[in-house]
């Protein structure tokens, strides 16, 4: 396997008319692995992802995929690389999956087993069924399969995930490992922050058409930063304890009367929280200390905008 | 299984055929597309020839009708159903993600190119078969006709293209079947353009559906050679379309 990267963006620019849905990202891809590419909704992962299938036509910076320009070289590349679009679409409303899927694969020179494939996917009892009439999880399956069936050295999944059920969802993270393990280059978006931190090798968390963080889940996790968690009555007005916390420290509401200090936790943050508490009669329960999580990192770095 | 990976393309010409094959069988199978290309002909066909609605401008009824069938057969499969069909393969990111097959562009519009011929040919032989039921004789020259065939299909498809890359889904359904109905009646195919007005019948006689329907009565009724003023008002027609098409179809 070569170590040069699978893909490689550098300063991607994308505009929409007067907006920009990516400002600038630059994202490097590690062959054989599994990228995640995290976000929340309208972050511009679809769209990034896109400028690498050769969809659309950044407005500035450049992309290379495998090595070749996405739009130059789409002939080349079309075999080698894999494609989910989101929320499956692509399908052709009146095919059946099984059809579809040998359809396809008469396009590729040596494609996986449509039987098995449909097997792995949990598709066999709908392979009659037409597109139309498949669930949206079902039809997620099936647009899984279609990037699959040529084996491709490196696929892009938009939201692989999105709207399949909790043991499917299992399922299908374990058919993304076998995908690395087999040496294919995994690159998915996701808004699911367990799903990144299980599966992926690499998270990217992108915000606002930036990347804002990259690395491994460890890596992400990994910091001198911890946090104190307590519950309480929803709604705490938490201006004063943002005061009284020093200025590396911040305090957010994660749920209603979940409350997340997340800061260098030694024993004086500990005291002003408890202090704030006794002042403002709130009897912090479930009061724990712990590791930020890829959720605390995530709401971090994205959330406050949001909050 | 593994998925190990081992990425080629298959050699064009199967995919051509894969996907020709592939687009006829779903075609075969819309109960939709079924109704105009095959049964509301062959029902016209039937209807008319039996019951004495209009005149048939001095012919045979059946030697009127057949022509002007097969006409509107033609627009049906090469205008109607290709503008249905593609206007929802694109709303239903189907072109994307065929984009994003091996299938190069130029071959997906070739294979719907053969998937028309195709059709078109069983509409040959069903309101063909059954104008012979009816006492139809075929006369002619085939060659003329296969070109009159072939420039209809390629007039018919640019516009249909057209509408189906520029409008939304819906309104193409509407908008071809609209004016399916419209050429219809207006086109030669089953009244004869002499009912029309006077000023009325250049402009029907230039449409494609009144060129090719005046075009096969001309070789199937008369037996002239090839009607080279109907082929010239299919190619410009088609000229145009494809032209208008190619600038304007948006693939997503
Ligand atoms: N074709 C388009 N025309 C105009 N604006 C667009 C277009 N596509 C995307 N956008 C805008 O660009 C921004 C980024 O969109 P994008 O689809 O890339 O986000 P995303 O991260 O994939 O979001 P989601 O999680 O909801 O799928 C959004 O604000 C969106 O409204
Ligand atoms: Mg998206």
């Amino acid at each position: 396997m070569s170590s040069s990267p699978a893909v490689e963006i550098d300063g991607l620019v994308k505009r929409y008319g007067g907006r920009t849905a990516v400002a600038g990202l630059s994202l490097v891809v590690s062959p054989g692995a599994i990228t995640a590419v995290l976000g929340p909704n309208g972050a511009g992962k679809t769209t990034t992802v896109e400028c690498c299938e050769g969809y659309r036509r950044p407005d500035g910076g450049s992309v290379r995929v495998l090595g070749l320009d996405p739009h130059r070289d789409a002939r080349e590349l079309r075999p080698r690389v894999g494609v989910m679009l989101q929320e499956g679409a692509g399908l052709y409303p009146g095919a059946r999956p099984r059809e579809l899927l040998t359809h396809l694969a008469r396009m590729y020179a040596h494609p996986l087993e449509t039987g098995q494939l449909i097997e792995w996917l949990g598709l066999h009892d709908a392979e009659r069924t037409p597109v139309r009439r498949l669930s949206g999880g079902e039809r997620q399956r099936l647009a899984l399969a279609c990037a699959l069936v040529g084996r491709p050295e490196l696929v892009f999944l938009d939201e692989p995930t999105s709207g399949v059920d909790p043991a499917m969802r299992r399922s299908i993270w374990d058919l993304l490992s076998q995908l690395r393990a087999d040496g294919v280059t995994v690159v998915l978006t996701t808004h699911l922050i367990d799903e990144a931190e299980r599966i992926a090798d690499q998270v990217a968390i992108i915000d606002d058409g930036r990347l804002v963080a990259t690395g491994s889940p460890a890596e992400l996790t990994s910091s001198d930063e911890s946090t104190v968690q307590f519950t309480g009555p929803p709604r705490l007005n938490l201006s004063t304890l943002g005061d009284a916390l020093p200025p590396d420290a911040v305090v957010r509401e994660t749920a209603p009367g979940r409350y997340l200090v997340a800061g260098t936790v030694n024993p004086q943050l500990l005291a002003t929280v408890a202090s704030w508490c006794a002042a403002h009669d709130v009897l912090p329960e479930e009061l724990q200390i712990g590791r930020r999580s890829l959720e605390d990192v995530f709401l971090e770095l994205t959330g406050r905008r949001h909050a | 299984m593994t998925f190990s990976p081992a990425p080629g393309a298959a050699p064009v010409t199967r995919m051509l055929l894969a996907q020709t094959a592939f687009e006829t069988r779903l075609l075969l199978r819309n109960g939709e597309q079924l109704l105009l290309t095959a049964v509301i002909p062959a029902l016209l066909l039937g209807l008319l020839a039996a019951v004495p609605v209009f005149d048939t401008d001095g012919y045979d009824r059946v030697d009127f009708l057949v022509p002007g069938i097969l006409a509107l057969a033609v627009m049906s499969t090469a205008f109607t159903s290709l503008a249905i069909a593609t206007g929802y393969e694109r709303r239903y990111g189907v072109l994307k993600r065929l984009a994003a097959a091996p299938l190069p562009r130029w071959s997906l519009l070739l294979s719907k190119a053969l998937t028309m011929l195709v059709i078109e040919a069983l509409q040959v032989l069903l309101v063909g078969g059954l104008g012979m039921a009816l006492g139809w004789r075929p006369h002619g020259s085939v060659f003329a006709v296969v070109i009159l065939v072939v420039a209809g299909t390629l007039a018919f498809a640019g516009l249909g293209l057209l509408m189906a890359g520029t409008l939304r889904a819906e309104a193409t359904l509407a908008a071809a079947n609209l004016v399916y109905l419209l050429l219809l009646v207006l086109g030669g195919a089953v009244i004869p353009l002499s009912q029309f007005p006077d000023g009325l019948q250049p402009v029907l006689a230039a449409t494609p559906t009144g060129a090719l329907a005046e075009g096969l009565r001309a070789v199937l009724a008369d037996g002239a050679g090839v009607p080279w003023a109907a082929v010239g008002v299919l190619a410009a027609w088609a000229a145009a379309g494809m032209a208008a098409a190619a600038r304007w179809f948006r693939w997503e």
